[in-house]
């Protein structure tokens, strides 16, 4: 049985910009609020491009859309410390575009092209940006889970505040590899969130076929992970859990559970039929999505106007066409390049010309 | 020079390159208050403490995922698995994430990664009989390092923990107490990539690595005393990248060239390196590459079928033997 999300709005009306600032949750700006609204607005508008450009074969592969989930990557992202580590799955463009990675770059990465974020080489689910500790896209259910682990452990060991923040779906639970990360991540107390994006389904299994219990955060329960509950569909109330569990994490309480309850509206991927849902479900969970419904709130406390939202979406569709734009008329990686880059220190034994010539070992043969 | 064992030698090289580097890290099964099942880690803990010296859940996977972001994060790891039986459980770890990161993320991290495992066997039957060298060999991103010697052990393992690329470096159980000269100068490496000319002849090539390095020295010895016939031994130590010109170079004098090794016969590591040698060197060859290789059946536990099935220096005589 899905869950339903509690809606988490405040009712009031406040009469002047002044008096709305110190009544925004979690001690929110108003700019923090406009740039979330725009982060938000911005992964919609990509994954919509990433879509059609799909339908034109331009981007091949796997392409899974965050579309419906957006306020799970951006109030979660805009909760940590810009420089705080991010890895994720591979339904990866919205981490990418909340951390605010290059729009045109990521396009292009889709579309295989050199310019790509990893110059064509990893696509749609593989998307990365070391310089703002974005750790990847990784698309082997679960697999990023205990390397979170690791590199919070990193951040332990060489005493930097940095905590990590490791999102991965419902379905992952399900994989040993969780159970494995949690575990040592507890064992150690180490600084590392787990936000797990609880929508319902793992692929075509719901909930009710891939786990025992419906709410995830009780997994963390076994590794006394302490763990609360957001409205993936409202990015206020990502925000706060996210805000929380940062802070548990850097003060050196050791890792800390987010499950956002959160629905995608698209298929699993572009190939997903939907034949394990009904209609009347999306169109349920539609009424919840998180970019209007933030944009009221925006609107209500005079943070933004309805114009200006509208400003920010025409804004956002302009960049996303022009990033298309710019992924389209990139060049394709040179095949004289495939071979490059698979090791960082490449070790050509062809080009060692003398032989090598030992004493033989005195060590006596076995057996 | 001094003479250690094997396990000494790779103890002394962990040892000195956590004493030279602060990043290093160990982390494994029972690698602390026990010393690690092949006692090769012992007394570590006790002088460089619990948060360089991990004991870990027995969880290969998560260790490995672990240790990749260990890296990730600007530490030097070296992830011990027990034996190369439970690496299994690890590989996805291995293939998906250590060997493809610095690739697939188009070059923008690489992952300084050492995993030390163990082959062998000796009556334990067939899940904790095997050798996988050859899987990890045909991953390109990984770098695979058998040592046979324990200088090659020391040399290539400090250069694997230097290294930048997540390095697979699979020890022998049976080579743990052998004996061997190893320089006393700190830091000192062995090249990755560079397979040793350990005996030399002119008649035939024996091609080895690990364990079977001792079993062809054998070989060769026996071959030269009783039939006159001088056995060129070449140690690999490096599986990928192989050192395919030092082989060609030997094959071109003695046009002759048996491969050895423990792997199973259909799909072993000797499987893919004969098939290129054939395409690198059919000229010089007079006769079809001979290979020794362990048959296709589970290693059991009995004595007497683990003996007639372990692949040795009789199994290398008899090729010889065949060919000529
Ligand atoms: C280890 C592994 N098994 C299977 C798959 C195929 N697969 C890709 S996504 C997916 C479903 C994952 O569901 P969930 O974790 O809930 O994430 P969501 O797609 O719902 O965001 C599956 C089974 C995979 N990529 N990796
Ligand atoms: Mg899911």
């Amino acid at each position: 049985m899905p869950t339903n999300p509690k809606t988490n709005r405040t009712g009031s009306r406040p009469t002047s910009r002044r008096a709305v600032a110190r009544q925004l949750p979690h001690g929110l700006t108003a700019q923090q609020c406009r740039e979330m609204y725009h982060k938000m607005v911005q992964i919609r508008h990509f994954e919509d491009h990433a879509a059609e450009a799909y339908a034109q074969a331009k981007v091949g592969g796997f392409l899974h859309l965050y579309i419906g989930e957006e306020a799970v990557a951006v109030g979660a992202i805009a909760a940590a410390r810009e420089d705080d580590h991010i890895l994720g799955h591979y339904r990866d463009h919205g981490y990418a575009l909340a951390r605010g990675c290059d729009v045109q770059a990521c396009m292009a990465e889709l579309f295989g092209r050199e310019t790509g974020i990893c110059h064509g080489r990893g696509g749609s689910m593989h998307l990365a940006d070391a310089k703002r500790h974005f750790w990847g896209g990784h698309a082997i259910v679960g697999s990023h889970i205990p390397i979170g682990a690791g590199m919070a452990y990193a951040m332990q060991y060489l005493e930097e505040p940095l905590v990590v923040l490791d999102f991965f779906g419902d379905g992952a639970t399900g994989n040993g590899i969780f159970h494995e990360g949690l575990n040592m991540a507890a064992l150690w107390n180490l600084p590392v969130v787990f936000i797990c994006e609880n929508n319902l389904y793992g692929m075509g299994a719901t909930l009710a076929e891939e786990s025992p219990v419906s709410d995830m955060m009780i997994k963390a329960e076994g590794y006394t992970m302490p763990a609360v509950q957001c409205d993936g569909m409202d990015v206020l109330s990502v925000y706060g859990a996210v805000q929380q569990a940062a802070e548990h994490c850097r003060s050196g309480k050791g890792p800390f559970f987010v499950e956002a309850l959160t629905y995608r509206f698209r298929g699993h991927s572009m190939a997903d039929p939907e034949l394990y849902r009904d209609k009347e479900e999306v169109r349920r969970w539609r009424e919840l999505d998180p970019i209007p419904r933030f944009g009221d709130f925006l609107v209500q406390h005079r943070i933004s106007s309805q114009q200006e939202l509208a400003q920010v979406n025409e804004e956002a569709e302009a960049e996303m066409l022009e990033a298309v734009r710019f992924a389209d008329a990139s060049p394709w990686p040179d095949p004289s390049t495939a071979a490059r880059g698979v090791y960082a220190n490449p070790i050509d034994p062809e080009a060692a010309q003398e032989a090598l010539t030992l004493a033989a070992d005195p060590a006596p043969a076995a057996s | 020079m001094a003479e250690l064992t094997y396990r000494e030698a790779v103890r002394g090289a962990l040892r000195e390159e956590m004493l030279r580097d602060q990043r290093v890290i160990l982390m494994g099964e029972s690698i602390t208050g026990y010393g690690g099942s092949y006692a090769v880690t012992k007394g570590l803990v006790e002088e460089f403490g619990p948060k360089r010296v991990m004991e870990t859940p027995i969880a290969e996977a998560g260790i490995v995922g672990f240790a990749v972001g260990a890296a990730m994060g600007g530490l030097r790891p070296v992830a011990e698995l027990m034996t190369v039986n439970f690496a299994l459980l690890a590989l996805d770890q291995i293939v998906n994430s250590a060997a493809k990161f610095h690739y697939m993320f188009g070059g923008q991290w690489s992952v300084p990664l050492v995993v030390r495992t163990v082959s062998g066997f000796g009556q334990l039957g067939p899940t904790h009989s095997q050798t996988f060298e050859g899987w990890f060999a045909s991953v390109p991103g990984l770098k695979v390092v058998m040592p046979a010697t324990p200088a090659d052990a020391k040399g290539l393992l400090l250069a694997a923990i230097r290294d930048p690329d997540p390095v697979i470096f699979i020890e022998h159980s049976l080579l743990y107490s052998t004996k061997g000269q190893v320089p006393d100068d700190d830091g000192l490496e062995v090249p990755i990539g560079r397979a040793a000319v350990v005996r030399e002849g002119d008649d035939i090539t024996l091609v080895s690595y690990s364990r079977m390095l001792l079993q062809a020295l054998h070989a060769a010895e026996v071959l030269e005393r009783e039939d006159g016939v001088s056995c060129e031994v070449i140690d690999l130590r490096t599986l990928r990248p192989l050192d395919y010109p030092t082989m060609v170079r030997s094959v071109g004098r003695t046009h002759r060239l048996v491969v050895c090794g423990e792997d199973w016969r259909t799909g072993g590591f000797g499987a893919s390196l004969l098939s290129e040698l054939q395409d690198r060197s059919f000229d010089d060859l007079d006769a079809p590459i001979a290979r020794v290789a362990m048959r296709d059946i589970p290693l059991p536990y009995s004595r007497r079928l683990e003996q007639v099935l372990i692949p040795g220096s009789q199994q290398i005589v008899d090729a010889v033997r065949r060919m000529s």
